[in-house]
């Protein structure tokens, strides 16, 4: 699997430009993300839906289903797309370092 | 010269169907070639490596795809499908193959020039592989690179008008038969219905926001020509409610043997002068069909609309006058309990545009339902299965009707709502033990 380096960190990736692994996650990680999935600057709404999916995957070792992640965080999908265009699988899942989204995708 | 032998697929370029083997191999050519002088977004041997790797399939009897893959545009979240080859130093070509789906025309009618402009731009920008179409019913563009799926989005929708279709645990493109566009048959305009709901549920369509999948397919008949009542969670099948129109002059031509019983559909086989009892009469599921003085009667009341006489005599008898459709819900394929087909759910709704009781009535109350109770990965026939269907009903608000089931249940383990129940739930035992000694 290739590797990047950002910001003097180095991560491996998959060829969607996933994590390897959640514990190798940091905030260099979302910083590294952001441009790729169309972010120009994170504000505490994208901090607060990274900080969601991480808790929930930490407790439940899933990532939440998108309508447990609106409820939570009280943002409509919407709102998800404005923050995160590429949605919260490929956009919001990635830069919090779940692992990438399977199934009939 | 081939960049790969292929012994095993040459062989499928025998035999009198149309070969993908011998189409593939011309598309690599022509990419070879290169007469037009195209600056090709994409490798030029994609075709090449595609049978490659194929043939590798066919030596060891296992897919060489790698597992999953996300990618797509901004703004959606659904409509590629990603895909990498697990051997990309061998088939390099292949290395990315994702797949997009493009909404499709209902009914499936084209004109040449669009097909042109489609083709133009996923000559230039992917393989040139298509499927047409998906089972789902999407133009499917099979094979390009992460880098062309903006590039392919931003000329599809400024130049050609033309937007992605659905994936992912959202609504799938919808798609319908050829309806009234050629067909006596048709209730109802599914092409208008079809291109209506997909219009009207664009944002479901492109952000999934689902437990799961859901699929609308219409069809204009109990015929189901796009198989609504097996590949769709929602069907919605045309029908009528007043009388079979009856052309006694035309029946008698085709007892007569002037006109060919199923429009000539058996027409390969001598199965006998045309008995019209024997083909019509004694078939009706309901036995409500008569023949008697060079006359055919039919008892409306008692008919299902199941089509057998009209399909085999369609110059004689006509669909009613008073159309509608029957919506049916619930179908799937066997993952993850066990495959089902529709259940009735609506009886009988009027389809006429802008069709508001179908929307309002129907597929939202359905939806605010499954969104809110479904598990995650559960489709709408597993979540009736689990919460039961007077559940469904409860929340559309349609009251329970015989033709909701089969057969009554056999079992009696029925549940009652404590307010049906006189008296309630709330007993004291020692009430009971006033009556009854231990």
């Amino acid at each position: 699997m290739p590797t990047v380096e950002f910001q003097g960190k180095s991560f491996t990736i998959d060829e969607d430009g996933f994590i390897d692994d959640y514990k190798n996650w940091s905030q260099e990680w979302v910083q590294y993300v952001k441009k790729e999935e169309g972010i120009d600057e994170l504000n505490e709404e994208h901090q607060n839906v990274i900080k969601v999916l991480r808790e929930y995957y930490e407790k439940n070792g899933i990532a939440p289903m998108v309508r447990v992640l609106s409820k939570v965080t009280g943002f409509k999908l919407k709102h998800i797309y404005e923050l995160f265009p590429s949605g919260p699988g490929k956009g919001a899942c990635k830069m919090a370092g779940l692992p990438k989204p399977t199934g009939c995708v | 010269m081939a960049k790969h032998a292929t012994p095993m697929l040459d062989q499928l370029e025998t035999g009198p169907w149309p070969s993908f083997v011998t189409d593939i191999k011309r598309q690599a050519e022509f990419r070879k070639k290169n007469q037009e002088k195209m600056n090709y977004q994409i490798p030029v041997d994609v075709c090449e490596d595609l049978l490659g790797i194929l043939e590798l399939s066919f030596k060891h009897g296992r897919t060489h795809w790698k597992h999953g893959g996300i990618v797509g545009v901004f703004g959606y979240g659904g409509g590629v499908i990603g895909r990498y080859c697990d051997q990309p130093e061998q088939f390099p070509g292949v290395a990315h193959f994702h797949t997009m789906r493009v909404a499709q025309p209902a009914g499936k009618f084209y004109t040449s020039s669009y097909l042109r402009e489609l083709c133009d731009l996923w000559d230039f920008r992917g393989s040139g592989i298509t499927n047409m179409h998906g089972s789902t019913g999407d133009i499917i563009f099979l094979g390009t690179t992460t880098p062309q799926l903006e590039e392919i989005f931003f000329e599809l929708t400024h130049r050609i008008n033309q937007d992605l279709g659905g994936s992912g645990s959202n609504l799938r493109t919808p798609s319908d038969c050829v309806g009234q566009a050629r067909c006596e048959f048709a209730c109802y305009d599914t092409q208008a219905l079809c291109h209506d709901l997909t219009n009207e549920y664009q944002d479901e369509l492109h952000r999934p926001a689902f437990p799961y999948k859901f699929k609308f397919k219409f069809d204009g008949c109990p015929n189901c020509c796009v198989a609504s009542i097996a590949r769709s969670d929602m069907s919605f099948i045309g029908t009528w409610r007043d009388d079979i129109r009856v052309d006694q002059k035309a029946v008698a031509a085709y007892i007569g043997g002037e006109l060919k019983a199923n429009a000539g559909a058996h027409s390969g086989r001598d199965w006998g002068k045309f008995d019209i009892q024997k083909e019509v009469i004694a078939l009706c599921p309901t036995g409500c069909m008569r023949y008697e003085g060079g006359k055919l009667e039919i008892n409306n009341r008692e008919c299902t609309r199941c089509m057998h006489c009209i399909n085999v005599m369609p110059r004689a008898l006509r669909i009613g006058l008073e159309r509608g459709l029957s919506i049916l819900v619930g179908a799937k394929a066997p993952i993850l309990d066990g495959a089902q087909m529709g259940t009735l759910l609506v009886p009988f709704i009027s389809a006429e545009p802008p069709y508001s009781e179908i929307k309002e009535t129907v597929i939202e109350p359905v939806w605010d339902w499954w969104m809110e109770e479904g598990k995650n990965r559960e489709r709408l026939g597993e979540l009736i299965k689990r919460q039961g269907f007077g559940k469904l009903l409860e929340v559309t608000g349609f009251k329970p009707d015989p033709r909701m089931v089969k057969e009554p249940r056999s079992n009696p383990y029925i549940f009652w709502k404590e307010e049906e129940v006189e008296g309630g739930w709330e007993r004291d035992i020692n009430e009971f033990r006033k009556h009854h000694q231990r």
